[in-house]
C-alpha cells in the first residue's frame, strides 16, 4: 500500500519533471530564435503553463484532491482562481520588497510571480484544495498527514529557496545573460522545483520508518 | 549582579579584537606622512651649497614627451628575433629594438620597476613625486584626491613650462588646474579599450608638431583595459600593442632635437591581466628613452643599471629639464644620461654625473632630515647609519672639489650607494606588506571570534567564575613584558606590535584553557549531564538560519560586487531572516492556537499558558511588526548614497542639505517632513515612557525626558531653519543668523551633555505613591506578592505599575532573620511603585533617544526621516523578538534564563549596517561627510580631536544607536510579558513583574547580559574578520585599494565604535542596577519604620 502510493507519486513527479524539460526543449524546436535568456518571458510562461497543465491533470486523474467534498464545484473553482490571483499578487509584493525594481520591469517581476504561483500555490490547491488553514497547517512540524503533503512541503520549500538563491547572482559583475532580472531567479526556482521533485520521493522513502501517514 | 566579571570579560574581549585589528592593519596598510614643502630654484642645499643648487644655467632639454602606456609589462617591449611563434603579447613592439640597435647613443630600453601597490593612481603619484606612495598618505587634505606633495608637474608649472596633458582622467583629479591644456578621457569603464586611446590620437600628433607646449604627457589606457578584460594572452592585446608601436614611431618621427621622449609603463600585469600586488610581472614595466640628439655618451656599457626603479625617473627628468628635484623624491638620477666627469663636450651639456649625483644626494638628505623630524616610523638605528654615510660622502666630495681633483669613480659609487640605501630604507618602511604581522593579526582575530562564541555559549557557567581572567591576563602581560625586554636586549628597541601580539595570543590561549577547565569541572559535577554538555559545539547548534545568514554576510564581504551593493545585500538578508521568524514559529505550531489538532491526544500537550485569543493577538502583533519591519526596510532603500562604481544610480535627494535646494516649495516640503519626523521621534519616546508610567517621578532622568527631549527637538528644528535660510534673502538678519548658526548647535550639544549627565546621576524613573493603608484585598491573598492593581490606581493614565512591591522585598530581607515566615504585611502601609516594571529599559531607551537627536544634528536635515525609520525598525525588531519569545515560551520548552537567541541579535546587528547605508554613508573615503565637523564650529577647529570625533559620530551613528540599544533586546520580552500574562492570572498568582524578574535572578541576569553582549561582539567581530580575510586574500585584486581596503577600514572602525558604545550601554544597565538596589535599600527602612 505504502509502496504503491510512493510509486504513484514518484511517477507523477517524473512526469512533472519531464514537463519542465519539455517546456524548454519543445519551443526551442518549434519557435525560431527561442532561447531561455533572450526570450525569457516566453520560456517562463511555457514552463508555468506546462507545469500547471500537468499538475492539474495528474492530480485530477489520480484523485488526490482533498476529501472535503464541497457541494458546489463552481464556487470551488472560483475560489481557486481567486487564490491563484492573490498568490500572484503576494509573490509580486514579496519580490518587490526583496529589492526588485518597482516600476521599471514590473512585467518581468509579475511573470516571476506567476511562475512561482504555478510551481507552488497551484500544487497546494491541487493537493489541499482552496483552504488556507490547511496550507498553513501543512507547513508545521507534524502537519503532513499524507505522502502528498510531505512531497508538497519539500517541493514548495525547494522552489522558494531556489528562487531566493537565484537572487545571489544578480549583483555579481560577471556580465552573463542569465544575470539579468529575473532570469536567475526563475531559473533558480525551476531548478529548485525539479530538485524538489526528485528529492521528495527519495526523502520519504528513506524516512518511511519514522513516518506514520494515512494511506488513501 | 556580577558587574566586574562581565565588564572585565567584555573589556578583555574588545582589547583582544583591537590588538588583532591593529596588527593586521599595521602589516597591511602602509602609512606615510606627506611632507608639504616644495623645492625651489633658490634653495641652498647644505652643506656647502652654491647659489641656487637646483637650476643649472642651461638645461639639456627644452622639451619632453612622456608617453605612458598603462600596464606596459617589460616583456611586451622586448623583441626576440629567435621567437618564431610569438604569443599575442610578444614581439609586437619592434620599434624599441630597432631604434636601440640602429641608434645606440640615442636610445635605451630598461626594465622599469614599480613599487607596490601597483595601481595606476598610486603609480602616477609615484613617478611624479619621486616618492613611494602608500595606501594612506596622511596629508592635510584627506577629502580630495589631489596631490599636495611636491611633484614634477608642480615644479614644471613653477618655472613657467607649459604642460599639456591628454588621456586617463585620473591625472585631472590628481593635478587639478596644473596643466596648461588638458584633454582628459573617462577611465572608469574597464571594458572600453579604445575611447581614451583614440581620444589621445586625435590630438597627439598635431600637438607634437605645434609649438605651444614644453612637456607633453599622454597616458594610454588601452593595454591595461585589454589586460583586465581579456588578459594578455589574447588577440586583442596584439592589436593594441601593434597600435602602440605605430604611435611611438609616429611620435619619434615628429620630434625635434631639443626634445626628450620617454615611453613607459606605469606597472605590469599578471597572466590574468590584474595588477596591484608585488609579483615581478606586476612591478616590471618597460622604460624607453629616446632623443633625436645624442642622449648617451656611448653604446650600452657594463655599468648600465640592470633595472631602473620607478622613483629614479623624477630626479633624472627634473635635472634634464632644469627644474628642481621635488622635495620628497627619494629617487636617484639615471647616471647614463649624464656625461661622466671630464668628458663634457662643450658648454651645451648640462650637469656631469658627479654634480648631478651630489645635488641628488643633498636633496635626499634634506628630505630625510625633514621627514624624520616629523614622523618616527623610520627605525632610528638605520637613520643614524644613513646620517653617518652621508657625512662620510660629503667630506669626501668636498675635499675632492677643494683640491680641484676630478672625483674618483669610487666617489660616484659611494654617492650612489648612499642613495640606494636611503631608498631601500624608505621602501622597507612604506612600500612593503608585512605578511608576518598580517598573519598574526588574522590568527588573533580568528581566536578572538572563536572565544567570543564560546563565551556566549557558556556564559551561564563563566559568569560564576569571578577569577577567570585574572591569572591568564597577568601571565600574558608578563609574557608581553618579557618579549619587550627581549627585544630591547637583542635589538635595542621595542616594537610594540609584537609585544601586544604575544600578550593577546597568550591570554587567548590561557583563557581558552581555563574555560575548558571550568567546563570540565562543571561536567564532572553534574555527572549524568556530562555527555550532554560535551556536545555544546555540535553541528546542530551551529547550523541555524541566523548563523547561516551571518555566514552569508561574511562571505559577501569577500566579493567586490557584493561590497559595492552592500546596502541592498544587507537589506535582503534582514528581510530573509525576518521572514524566517514567523515561518519557524509556524513550523513549531506556535503561530496559531493549537486547539484543533486531531492527530495528537490532548493529554500529551502541555497545558497552554495563554488562551487562544491571547495567542492570536500575539501572532497578530508579530505579523504587524514584521510588516512594519519590511516597510521600513523598503523605505530605507531610498536614502542610499551612490558609489562611483554604481553606474546608473542617483543619490537620494534627502542627502543634500536644505540650503542646497533651489525650489522653495520642495524645500518647505522637506523641512516639514523633517520636522514631522523629529516630532514623531520625540512623541513616540515620551508616549512609551508615559505608557509604562516612567514619566511621573521628579528625578533627573524624568526631567530629561520631560523637558530636555522636547527642547532638543525644538532647537534642532530651529537649527535646520537657520541652516536652510538663503543668505541673501535676510540681509538685515545676517548677523543674527550667523550667531544662531553657532549658538543653536552648541546649545544642543550642551543640552545633550546635561541630559546624559542627569540620566547617569539619577537613572531611576520610578514614582512612589505611599498609601495610608493597604487595600483589604491584599490581606486576603497570603502571601501578597507583586500585583498589578490598575483598577485601584487613582491616576488613570498609568497602566503599568507594580504596587506593594516592598512587601516582597521586605520579605526577602527579613528572611535572614526569620526564615519561613514573613508574610504579614497587613497593617503596614503599602507602597505603589509606578514604572518599576520598566526601570531598566526606560533609561536605556531615553539614552538612545537623546543620542539619536545628537547624531541627527550632524546629518543633513532629510536624514530625520531615515532616523525615524531607524527608531521604528528598532521597535519592530524588539516587538518581533518579544512576541516570538512569548509564543515559544508556551511551547513547554521554556528557556531557563533571559537568554536572547541568535536570530534577534543577528537581525539587530545587520540593521546597524543597513542604517549605516540608509543614513547616506558608504564604506569609501570620498563619501565621508566632512561637513559634520563644522556643525556648531563654522569657523573651523584648532585641534584635530574634536572634528575627528564629530565625523566619526556622524559616520557610525547607526552603529552607535544599535550598540547602545542592544541591552533592550534583553529587556523587551519582559516589558511585553504583561500583555500575555495579565489576562490569565497565572497559576501562582503572579502578575506583572516585568523587569523585576531580573532582580530576582541576578545570576541569570548577569549571564544573559554577558551572553547578549558577547553575541553582539561576535557578530561584529566575524564581519571584521571576514573583511580582514578579504583584504589578505585579495591583496592582488584590482579593486583592493578601491573596495576592500576601505571596507576593512570602515568595518574595523565600525567595530571599534560599536564595542565602545556597547560597553557604554552595558555600563548604563549596571548603573541602573546599582541605583535600583540603592532605591530598594532606602525604601525598605522607610516603609518598615
Amino acid at each position: 500500500m505504502w509502496d504503491q502510493e510512493l510509486r504513484t507519486m514518484a511517477s507523477s513527479h517524473a512526469i512533472l519533471a519531464s514537463s519542465v524539460i519539455m517546456s524548454t526543449v519543445v519551443p526551442a524546436v518549434l519557435v525560431r530564435g527561442f532561447s531561455v535568456y533572450e526570450t525569457h518571458l516566453l520560456w517562463l510562461y511555457c514552463l508555468a503553463g506546462a507545469v500547471a497543465a500537468v499538475n492539474i491533470s495528474a492530480f485530477w486523474l489520480l484523485g488526490i484532491a482533498s476529501p472535503t467534498a464541497d457541494p458546489n464545484p463552481l464556487s470551488r473553482l472560483l475560489r481557486s482562481c481567486l487564490y491563484l490571483f492573490l498568490s500572484c499578487l503576494f509573490y509580486h509584493t514579496v519580490v518587490v520588497l526583496y529589492g526588485a525594481p518597482l516600476i521599471e520591469s514590473a512585467a518581468e517581476t509579475f511573470s516571476l510571480a506567476v511562475l512561482l504561483t504555478s510551481l507552488t500555490t497551484l500544487r497546494c490547491l491541487c493537493v489541499l484544495g482552496p483552504d488556507v488553514q490547511a496550507w498553513i497547517r501543512v507547513f508545521t512540524r507534524h502537519g503532513a498527514k499524507t505522502v502528498w503533503d510531505s512531497s508538497l512541503r519539500i517541493t514548495v520549500a525547494s522552489t522558494v529557496v531556489g528562487a531566493w538563491m537565484g537572487a545571489f547572482f544578480i549583483p555579481l559583475n560577471w556580465d552573463r545573460p542569465w544575470q539579468a532580472w529575473p532570469v536567475s531567479c526563475s531559473l533558480g526556482s525551476a531548478i529548485g522545483f525539479v530538485s524538489g521533485l526528485v528529492a521528495a520521493p527519495a526523502w520519504i522513502y528513506y524516512h518511511r520508518k519514522q513516518l506514520t501517514y494515512k494511506c488513501k | 549582579m556580577k558587574r566586574l566579571v562581565i565588564l572585565s570579560l567584555l573589556l578583555w574581549m574588545c582589547a583582544v579584537f583591537y590588538v588583532g585589528i591593529y596588527l593586521f592593519v599595521g602589516g597591511f596598510l602602509l602609512v606615510r606622512l606627506e611632507v608639504n614643502r616644495t623645492s625651489t630654484c633658490e634653495d641652498v642645499l647644505l652643506p656647502a651649497g652654491e647659489q641656487g643648487d637646483f637650476c643649472p644655467a642651461k638645461p639639456r632639454f627644452r622639451r619632453a614627451v612622456l608617453l605612458i602606456i598603462d600596464a606596459l609589462r617589460f616583456d611586451f617591449a622586448r623583441f626576440d628575433h629567435a621567437n618564431t611563434a610569438p604569443r599575442p603579447y610578444e614581439n609586437k613592439l619592434p620599434v624599441f629594438e630597432e631604434t636601440v640597435s640602429s641608434q645606440p647613443s640615442h636610445s635605451r630600453l630598461y626594465p622599469f620597476r614599480a613599487d607596490p601597490p601597483t595601481t595606476t593612481m598610486q603609480r602616477i603619484k609615484g613617478f611624479t613625486t619621486g616618492s613611494l606612495p602608500t595606501f594612506i598618505d596622511v596629508g592635510n587634505n584627506f577629502a580630495s584626491s589631489a596631490i599636495l606633495e611636491d611633484n614634477l608637474i608642480h615644479q614644471l608649472g613653477q618655472l613657467g613650462k607649459r604642460v599639456v596633458f591628454m588621456g586617463d582622467d585620473t591625472w585631472e583629479s590628481l593635478f587639478p588646474k596644473k596643466f596648461y591644456r588638458s584633454l582628459p578621457f573617462p577611465s572608469f569603464n574597464v571594458k572600453d579599450l579604445h575611447t581614451v586611446d583614440n581620444g589621445i590620437l586625435q590630438h597627439l600628433y598635431s600637438t607634437v608638431v605645434g609649438d605651444d607646449w614644453d612637456v607633453l604627457v599622454a597616458h594610454f589606457l588601452g593595454v591595461d583595459h585589454c589586460g583586465h578584460r581579456f588578459g594578455p594572452d589574447h588577440p586583442a592585446m596584439a592589436d593594441k600593442l601593434t597600435q602602440m608601436d605605430g604611435v611611438i614611431r609616429s611620435v619619434m618621427e615628429r620630434l625635434q632635437n631639443d626634445t626628450l621622449l620617454v615611453v613607459m609603463g606605469d606597472h605590469g600585469m599578471t597572466d590574468t591581466g590584474d595588477h596591484g600586488g608585488e609579483s615581478q610581472k606586476e612591478t616590471d614595466a618597460a622604460l624607453f628613452l629616446y632623443s633625436p640628439s645624442p642622449l648617451f655618451s656611448g653604446p650600452p656599457s657594463k655599468s648600465e643599471p640592470q633595472v631602473v626603479p620607478q622613483t629614479d625617473l623624477v630626479p633624472t627628468l627634473a635635472l634634464q629639464l632644469g627644474v628642481p628635484i621635488p622635495y620628497s623624491s627619494v629617487g636617484q638620477v639615471l647616471l647614463p644620461l649624464f656625461p661622466p666627469h671630464g668628458q663634457m663636450k662643450g658648454a651645451l651639456e648640462g650637469l656631469s654625473q658627479v654634480e648631478a649625483l651630489w645635488i641628488n644626494v643633498k636633496q635626499v638628505n634634506r628630505f630625510l632630515e625633514t621627514y624624520s623630524s616629523m614622523a618616527k616610523d623610520i627605525p632610528p638605528e638605520s637613520l643614524s647609519k644613513l646620517q653617518e654615510q652621508f657625512s662620510h660622502v660629503s667630506t669626501e666630495y668636498l675635499t675632492a672639489v677643494k683640491n680641484g681633483l676630478s672625483p674618483s669613480p669610487e666617489l660616484v659609487v659611494s654617492l650612489q650607494s648612499y642613495l640606494t640605501s636611503v631608498r631601500e630604507t624608505c621602501r622597507a618602511t612604506w612600500a612593503r606588506f608585512n605578511p608576518l604581522k598580517m598573519a598574526a593579526g588574522l590568527a588573533i582575530l580568528l581566536f578572538a571570534c572563536v572565544l567570543c562564541f564560546i563565551l556566549s555559549e557558556l556564559s551561564c557557567l563563566l559568569v560564576r567564575e569571578s577569577s577567570l581572567l585574572k591569572a591568564p591576563v597577568v601571565a600574558a602581560l608578563s609574557i608581553g613584558f618579557c618579549v619587550a625586554a627581549g627585544q630591547l636586549f637583542a635589538r635595542g628597541y621595542v616594537e610594540v606590535a609584537w609585544c601586544l601580539a604575544a600578550t593577546a595570543i597568550v591570554s587567548e590561549l590561557l583563557v581558552l584553557w581555563r574555560v575548558h577547565r571550568v567546563k570540565a569541572s562543571t561536567a564532572l559535577g553534574n555527572g549524568a549531564k556530562a555527555p550532554k554538555r560535551a556536545g555544546w559545539l555540535s553541528l546542530h547548534r551551529l547550523v541555524t538560519p541566523a548563523l547561516l545568514v551571518l555566514l552569508l554576510r561574511g562571505a559577501s564581504l569577500l566579493s567586490d560586487s557584493y561590497v559595492i551593493a552592500e546596502g541592498r545585500v544587507v537589506t535582503f538578508l534582514i528581510f530573509s531572516l525576518g521572514l524566517y521568524v514567523p515561518i519557524h514559529l509556524n513550523w513549531d505550531g506556535l503561530l496559531l492556537p493549537a486547539n484543533h489538532d486531531p492527530l495528537k491526544p490532548v493529554g500529551l500537550l502541555p497545558a497552554p499558558a495563554l488562551s487562544p485569543s491571547a495567542i492570536r493577538k500575539e501572532s497578530c502583533t508579530l505579523l504587524a511588526c514584521l510588516g512594519l519591519l519590511v516597510g521600513s526596510l523598503y523605505l530605507s532603500l531610498s536614502f542610499h548614497n551612490c558609489r562611483e562604481e554604481q553606474g546608473s544610480c542617483q543619490p537620494s535627494p534627502f542627502l543634500f542639505p536644505l540650503s542646497r535646494l533651489q525650489n522653495s516649495q520642495l524645500k518647505n516640503l522637506h523641512y516639514i517632513l523633517s520636522l514631522a519626523s523629529i516630532g514623531l521621534w520625540t512623541y513616540l519616546l515620551r508616549r512609551w515612557l508615559r505608557h509604562y508610567g516612567n514619566l511621573n517621578s521628579s528625578g533627573g532622568a524624568v526631567f530629561t525626558a520631560r523637558w530636555i527631549l522636547p527642547l532638543l527637538s525644538i532647537c534642532l528644528g530651529l537649527n535646520w531653519a537657520v541652516g536652510a535660510t538663503p543668505e541673501d534673502s535676510f540681509r538685515s538678519m545676517a548677523e543674527l543668523l550667523s550667531v544662531a548658526q553657532v549658538a543653536l548647535p552648541r546649545t544642543i550639544f550642551s543640552l545633550l551633555g546635561l541630559g546624559m549627565l542627569l540620566l547617569w546621576l539619577d537613572p531611576i524613573t520610578v514614582f512612589l505613591k505611599t498609601r495610608a493603608s493597604a487595600p483589604a484585598r491584599s490581606s486576603n491573598l497570603p502571601p501578597p506578592r507583586y500585583r498589578a492593581s490598575t483598577g485601584i490606581s487613582t491616576q488613570a493614565e498609568l497602566h503599568h505599575l507594580i504596587p506593594q512591591i516592598y512587601q516582597r522585598m521586605r520579605r526577602n530581607l527579613e528572611e535572614d532573620d526569620e526564615p519561613g515566615e514573613g508574610a504579614e504585611a497587613d497593617g503596614r502601609p503599602a507602597v505603589e511603585a509606578y514604572g518599576l516594571g520598566t526601570v531598566y529599559s526606560a533609561p536605556q531607551l531615553l539614552f538612545c533617544g537623546l543620542l539619536g537627536m545628537g547624531l541627527l544634528l550632524l546629518h543633513a536635515e532629510g536624514m530625520a526621516l531615515s532616523f525615524l525609520l531607524l527608531l521604528l525598525e528598532m521597535g519592530a525588531l524588539l516587538h518581533i523578538h518579544a512576541s516570538s519569545t512569548t509564543l515559544s515560551s508556551l511551547h513547554g520548552t521554556h528557556y531557563g534564563g533571559f537568554n536572547v537567541p541568535w536570530t534577534p541579535v543577528v537581525l539587530w546587528s545587520l540593521a546597524a549596517t543597513q542604517f549605516f547605508h540608509a543614513t547616506g554613508h558608504l564604506p569609501t573615503f570620498p563619501s565621508i561627510q566632512w561637513g559634520a565637523a563644522f556643525v556648531g564650529f563654522p569657523g573651523g577647529h584648532t585641534g584635530t580631536i574634536l572634528p575627528a570625533s564629530l565625523v566619526t559620530l556622524n559616520t557610525f551613528s547607526s552603529h552607535i544607536l544599535f550598540a547602545v540599544g542592544c541591552p533592550l533586546l534583553l529587556f523587551w520580552p519582559l516589558v511585553c510579558e504583561v500583555r500575555g500574562n495579565r489576562r490569565v492570572g497565572g497559576e501562582d498568582g503572579e502578575d506583572a513583574v516585568m523587569e523585576m524578574r531580573l532582580r530576582e535572578n541576578p545570576q541569570q541576569f548577569s549571564s544573559a547580559l554577558l551572553q547578549l553582549s558577547t553575541r553582539y561582539l561576535f557578530i561584529h567581530g566575524t564581519q571584521v574578520f571576514a573583511s580582514v580575510c578579504a583584504a589578505a586574500i585579495l591583496r592582488r585584486h584590482l579593486m583592493v585599494w578601491k573596495v576592500f581596503a576601505p571596507k576593512l577600514m570602515f568595518e574595523a572602525s565600525g567595530f571599534l565604535v560599536t564595542s565602545v558604545f556597547l560597553l557604554i550601554g552595558i555600563t548604563l544597565v549596571m548603573r541602573v542596577d546599582v541605583a535600583v538596589g540603592g532605591w530598594f535599600k532606602r525604601l525598605i527602612p522607610e516603609a518598615s519604620r
